[in-house]
């Protein structure tokens, strides 16, 4: 395979004339279709992309320079899309038309883009593997008997296999870095509070971040120009200097100071992702970069941490499915609260429901301090942790999961192999800080390894730049 | 941790599910041995921590307060299971 073309490349060609947007969604409208039946990417292909890549051209032609103008763009089947479904890739939301476009979506099409597809997800993100979703169970591009990661696997398969240039997740607990590191991608969890929520189906408010998926480091900085900034229609959005994330690339990494947490590098983990990963750090050493070992003491906790805020999070926000406004309703019940209840234990899928019962559990009385509250307050030495950690270093590198893609099927019996799954990635949620994802080497098997980067609160740019540096020395083709 | 099936039962009507006895065997063992796992956070002292509820420190952005259109009722009512006269039709609460 060669690399495939980026979003600089395909925008220059639209500018020269060279191609057209009609051509360009043409050409992915055809690959999703020679995919799709093997890898089920997607959830919904907009049925007017084609029609919108010809208004890109026409608008061209008249002059217009948009960010993406006449580009395609994957996105998952979460984030609301006018004049599309948003599924969650749930039974209970099979039906449900998108009444509005989310923040994000607006953005993307003020930037010209155009929505290529839903993308398929875990139920309602809550998995690691896709193999939550109600239909459409992504494969990994990689290996088709391998899972894609999740939540984001659809977005990330989507992107890894040439059916979109670029993608939309969202990650909780890593569900854009784990899918983006098995599918060999680039994949960037911002800043809480940084790409605004409205729009985005609610699993775990405190936690939920929208972010690119995308070949490059580039073309994630160019998503991420587009779609973060202030949102009045998002009370947690906050107010911040956006910097041109472009403007990072190519940067001088030679005073930056970078942390290796003792805590990510742990017995029993794939010894090819620590040999990859510390090899990759070398480069930036050779470019003057200081690193040194750090420690994250309360990385033993974020597991048990994260799976009592996200689900206690989560059984509050899936309270409005209950039959009265999105679309699914049981056909047998006598009164209201059989019509809740009925309507929910069809509509739902088993990971949901388990979480959804663990997460009013944690909220019960009697249990509600020794669970939630002790939660909220070990979050609170979490987010310590990092705190500290960024008065000693500018960015942490760590392996973005303990293994590469496992095969479909094997860690589906045991939900708390699963958890443990994001070990690596979730602690990032729980502070609120930047995350990343960039493929830096091959397993044995071939399959795509992931390198993760943290910075602190806003600070995209550094993970930027010294990702853009490894992007150049580490020798990763698909 | 040992959650009994009683206390499934109740997380269930709790969370406006119905259960299979399958469902509740399973369940069962599944929050027994994740809130088993959960536990672990006892051994941390923790009386001198605040709790976090949102990561990001910064106040809350107020915005002007300004009439804007709310959603056209058409749009609002589209994925209802049943509607009537533009509200969303329910089986009855009391007989």
């Amino acid at each position: 395979m060669t690399p495939p073309p980026s979003l600089t490349a395909h925008l220059a060609a639209l500018q020269s004339g060279e191609s057209s947007s009609e051509q360009l969604v043409q050409q992915y409208l055809q690959t999703i279709e020679q995919n799709d039946d093997q890898l089920h990417i997607f959830n919904q292909v907009n049925p007017a992309a084609l029609e919108e890549a010809r208004q890109a051209d026409h608008r061209r032609s008249l002059g217009e320079k948009l960010p993406l103008l006449g580009i395609p763009v994957a996105v998952k089947d979460n984030i609301s899309t006018e004049g599309m479904r948003t599924t969650c890739s749930s039974r209970i939301l099979e039906n449900y038309d998108s009444i509005y476009d989310a923040t994000v979506t607006s953005r993307l099409r003020e930037a010209g883009a155009i929505i290529i597809g839903k993308t398929s997800m875990d139920e309602f993100a809550m998995g690691s593997s896709n193999q939550t979703a109600h239909k459409q169970k992504t494969r990994n591009p990689w290996d088709p008997s391998r899972v894609p990661g999740g939540s984001s696997g659809g977005s990330a398969a989507a992107v890894a296999a040439g059916c979109a240039p670029v993608a939309l997740g969202s990650d909780t607990g890593g569900s854009i870095r784990q899918p983006a590191a098995f599918c060999g991608v680039v994949g960037l969890k911002p800043t809480y509070g940084s790409v605004s929520r409205y729009g985005l189906v609610a699993f775990a408010s405190s936690l939920d971040q929208i972010g690119p998926l995308t070949n490059n480091v580039e073309d994630a900085a160019t998503m991420l120009n587009v779609i973060a900034g202030h949102d009045s229609r998002d009370s947690t959005s906050v107010s911040f200097q956006k910097p041109d994330y472009t403007s990072f690339l190519g940067q001088d990494v030679s005073s930056l100071k970078i942390g290796l947490p003792r805590e990510y590098f742990i017995e029993g983990m794939d010894p090819t992702i620590r040999q990859q990963v510390l090899e990759s750090v070398e480069h930036l050493k050779a470019q003057g970069a200081t690193v040194q070992d750090i420690s994250l003491p309360h990385t033993d906790y974020a597991v048990a941490t994260y799976y009592i805020i996200a689900t206690a999070e989560a059984s509050s926000n899936l309270a409005r499915y209950d039959g009265v406004r999105y679309t699914q309703r049981t056909s047998e019940a006598s009164d209201l609260t059989e019509m809740y209840v009925k309507s929910r234990s069809e509509g739902f899928g088993a990971e949901v429901k388990r979480r959804i019962m663990l997460g009013t559990y944690v909220l019960s009385s009697g249990y509600y301090d020794a669970y939630y509250r002790k939660a909220q307050k070990v979050r609170t030495l979490i987010a310590r942790d990092f705190a500290q950690a960024f008065q000693q270093v500018d960015l942490i590198i760590t392996p973005t999961t303990p293994t590469t893609a496992f095969v479909s099927g094997t860690k589906s019996n045991n939900p708390l192999d699963m958890y443990l799954e994001d070990i690596f990635t979730l602690s990032c949620n729980l502070a609120g800080i930047p995350g990343m994802s960039i493929p830096c080497g091959k397993d044995a098997d071939g399959l795509p390894i992931g390198l993760q980067l943290y910075a602190p609160h806003f600070e995209e740019g550094t993970m930027l730049k010294a990702a853009a540096v490894l992007e150049k020395k580490i020798a990763f083709t698909p | 941790m040992k959650i009994t099936q009683d206390e499934v039962l109740h997380i269930a009507k709790l969370s406006r599910l119905a259960l299979s006895t399958e469902e509740v065997e399973m369940y069962q063992q599944d929050l027994s041995s994740i809130l088993g796992y959960m536990d672990t956070l006892n051994s941390l002292d923790t009386r001198d921590v605040t709790a976090t509820s949102h990561a990001v420190a910064s106040a809350a952005f107020l915005r002007e307060d300004t009439v804007t259109p709310s959603l056209p009722m058409e749009k609002v009512l589209r994925n209802a299971p049943d509607q009537d006269m533009d509200h969303f039709r329910v089986p009855p609460v009391i007989e």
